[in-house]
């Protein structure tokens, strides 16, 4: 287990923060992978896909009561870049090196979850590692009432399972729907089709000499 | 009050023990009741799956994405002051509020603040849009008990909210107007005094409204003791905004977080009800729309001279990193989650909408509860189906 804090030299101490991310993973003991502080901001950290679950109910008896939200994170940049490609031309080389946010990671897809104490609005975002060939993980659905939603809309989205889920139908789609839109090799069609036109978008500032207003588009 | 109160309690009590027993007496056939999508109750194309015993609800089902625009996708392929065009249309009935979290987050990731007189006008508006959500559930509430005088009290006197805001930003519905380091604009001439104005008119607006309504013995009757949500169940669900409220959770993100708004400088009660049944989700609404009005009515006395805008450069990159900002907005608390890669857009952007947790209590609440009821407790949960299913 490594705390890796981000103090430049003179960054404010968060005692706070740096308390409480103390007492988080002496509890949670060996299932942390990875923890991070921002000062005055938010803590991350990263858990063992394994002990998934019972992170959820330590942090629950730990006082995070409060359910913030459960989705994922696909870390594979866009083969179809920001979707400013003229169609028509030919398919642009794209690099397919992962880049990981805070708290690392090893694989492409990572879930991410929000905890809360109520009342001290002290929040955690944990973040959990899935297993490209499993591409499932425990369900926190027992754990929170809420959560049920959360994995359902997860699971459509990004087609990764939910192990002890009551049921994952999908939340959006038609049943019938083939792919997960919110993965980052899912097209987006409509700028597929026709070329965006919002490339261009340098909005005067108030105070400018606005000569260019009105030009655009 | 109290003694009401019990009273009302032994009649329901006494009501379902009847129902009871003649559900053992007589033979019901089971049904199913499809609510929606296209229903006057669902505001927008919710669907609701019932399965009634009689009158009685065995289990109920929200059936989602009739509006499911994809945001979160979209927000991918879109420059960070594009994206407010889009979150606007998540709660339609409040949009600067949404826009504000989001731009928040982006500060935040850029280590930008937005001067203090800017900050000052993003809090006045963002309560102008709390007042005009409000307003309007306020009067919608009414038609769903069958009382339709509310509504055009609501109409109108949202319409004067809406002209401030109109007035100041240029959109009706979609002002658009926040941005990455203040405000695209100052406040126009008049505005303080014709706000004022307003806010009169509004208090009151909430003082007919609970003359009307909240009096009324019927609304009393369906709504008491109807739907409640225990404190704890109402946190396990992230359940949020007056909704949490009403179950007597005190807690408030404009007071109890620390993000660059104006809250700091105002002095407000945040409301809380301890029933945590239809009333008091309805009661702890109306008593917040005047709590915003004297929000308002303050920073209009403080509103700091200075500049709209931070020194921000004209093509904004964000740097790499991850930020989650969440307000207080008229429906719960909204947050998002935006990571950032170092590009003009952001990377991944996981809105986390304060309805779509709201709601997703139905199932566990309507489990029970008679189909009238139904009716009472979508309406006073007050979801925005755009808030949804984004």
């Amino acid at each position: 287990m490594s705390s890796t804090t981000d103090t430049p030299t003179e960054t404010p101490r968060d005692d706070v923060r740096d308390a409480e991310i103390a007492r988080v993973c002496s509890a949670l003991g060996t299932a942390v992978v990875d923890s991070l502080v921002k000062p005055n901001d938010d803590m991350w950290i990263r858990v063992t896909a394994d002990a998934w679950r019972s992170t959820g109910e330590t942090l629950k008896s730990l006082g995070y009561t409060y359910f913030g939200f459960i989705s994922a994170i696909d870390w594979l940049p866009s083969p179809y870049g920001r979707g400013e490609d003229d169609p028509t031309a030919p398919p642009v080389e794209r690099s397919t090196v992962i880049k990981q946010g805070y708290a690392g990671g090893d694989t492409r897809f990572q879930v991410i979850a929000r905890l809360v104490q109520p009342f001290t609005t002290l929040g955690i975002n944990i973040k959990v590692d899935v297993d490209d060939s499993l591409m499932a993980i425990d369900s926190w659905s027992q754990v929170f009432a809420g959560a049920n939603w959360h994995e359902r809309e997860t699971h459509e989205m990004f087609g990764i399972g939910f192990n002890g889920h009551p049921d994952l139908r999908n939340m959006y789609l038609p049943t019938d729907f083939e792919g997960h839109p919110l993965r980052k090799d899912f097209p987006l069609l409509a700028r597929m089709v026709k070329p965006w036109p919002g490339i261009v978008d340098v909005e005067p500032l108030p105070g400018d000499d606005s000569e260019e207003e009105g030009v655009a588009s | 009050m109290s003694l009401l109160g019990d009273r009302q309690q032994l009649a329901y009590i006494a009501a379902q023990a009847a129902d009871a027993r003649v559900n053992v007496e007589l033979e019901t056939e089971g049904m199913t009741l499809n609510i929606g999508p296209q229903h006057p109750a669902t505001h927008g194309t919710l669907r609701i799956i019932a399965r009634l015993d009689g009158e009685q609800v065995l289990w109920a089902d929200p059936s989602c994405g009739y509006m499911h625009r994809g945001y979160e996708k979209l927000t991918e392929v879109r420059s960070y002051p594009q994206v407010t065009a889009l979150v606007n249309r998540i709660d339609w009935l409040g949009s600067f509020a949404n826009e504000v979290p989001f731009i928040l987050a982006a500060e935040k990731l850029m280590g930008v603040e937005a001067p203090s007189r800017a900050q000052h006008i993003r809090t006045i508006l963002f309560e102008l849009s709390r007042i005009a959500n409000v307003t309007l559930f306020l009067g919608d509430l009414g038609v769903q008990l069958g009382a339709v005088t509310p509504v055009f009290f609501a109409f109108r006197d949202r319409e004067y909210v809406l002209n401030l805001i109109e007035g100041a930003t240029g959109g009706r519905f979609h002002p658009n107007f926040d941005r990455i380091g203040g405000l695209k604009d100052d406040l126009p001439a008049g505005f303080i005094d014709e706000t004022r104005n307003v806010m009169k008119k509004l208090r009151g607006f909430c003082d007919q409204i609970e003359d009307l309504l909240f009096g009324n013995e019927i609304f009393q009757s369906r709504t008491r003791g109807i739907g409640v949500i225990p404190k704890d169940v109402a946190l396990q669900y992230g359940m949020s905004g007056a909704n949490l409220r009403a179950s007597g959770v005190d807690w408030d993100l404009r007071r109890d977080q620390k993000l660059p708004l104006a809250y700091d400088k105002v002095d407000f009660k945040v409301i809380t009800h301890p029933d945590g049944d239809s009333f008091a989700r309805c009661w702890v609404r109306l008593q917040e729309v005047r709590e915003s009005t004297r929000i308002v009515d303050q920073l209009l006395e403080t509103i700091p001279a200075g500049p709209i805008m931070a020194k921000v450069p004209k093509i904004i990159k964000v740097p790499e990193g991850e930020a989650w900002v969440s307000t207080e907005n008229p429906l719960g608390e909204m947050g998002y989650y935006v990571v950032s890669q170092g590009d003009m857009g952001p990377f991944r952007v996981k809105i986390r909408s304060a309805s779509f947790n709201n709601i997703s209590i139905t199932p566990w609440l309507l489990k029970g509860v008679y189909v009238p009821d139904i009716i009472t407790i979508l309406a006073s949960l007050y979801f925005i189906l755009g808030d949804i299913d984004r």
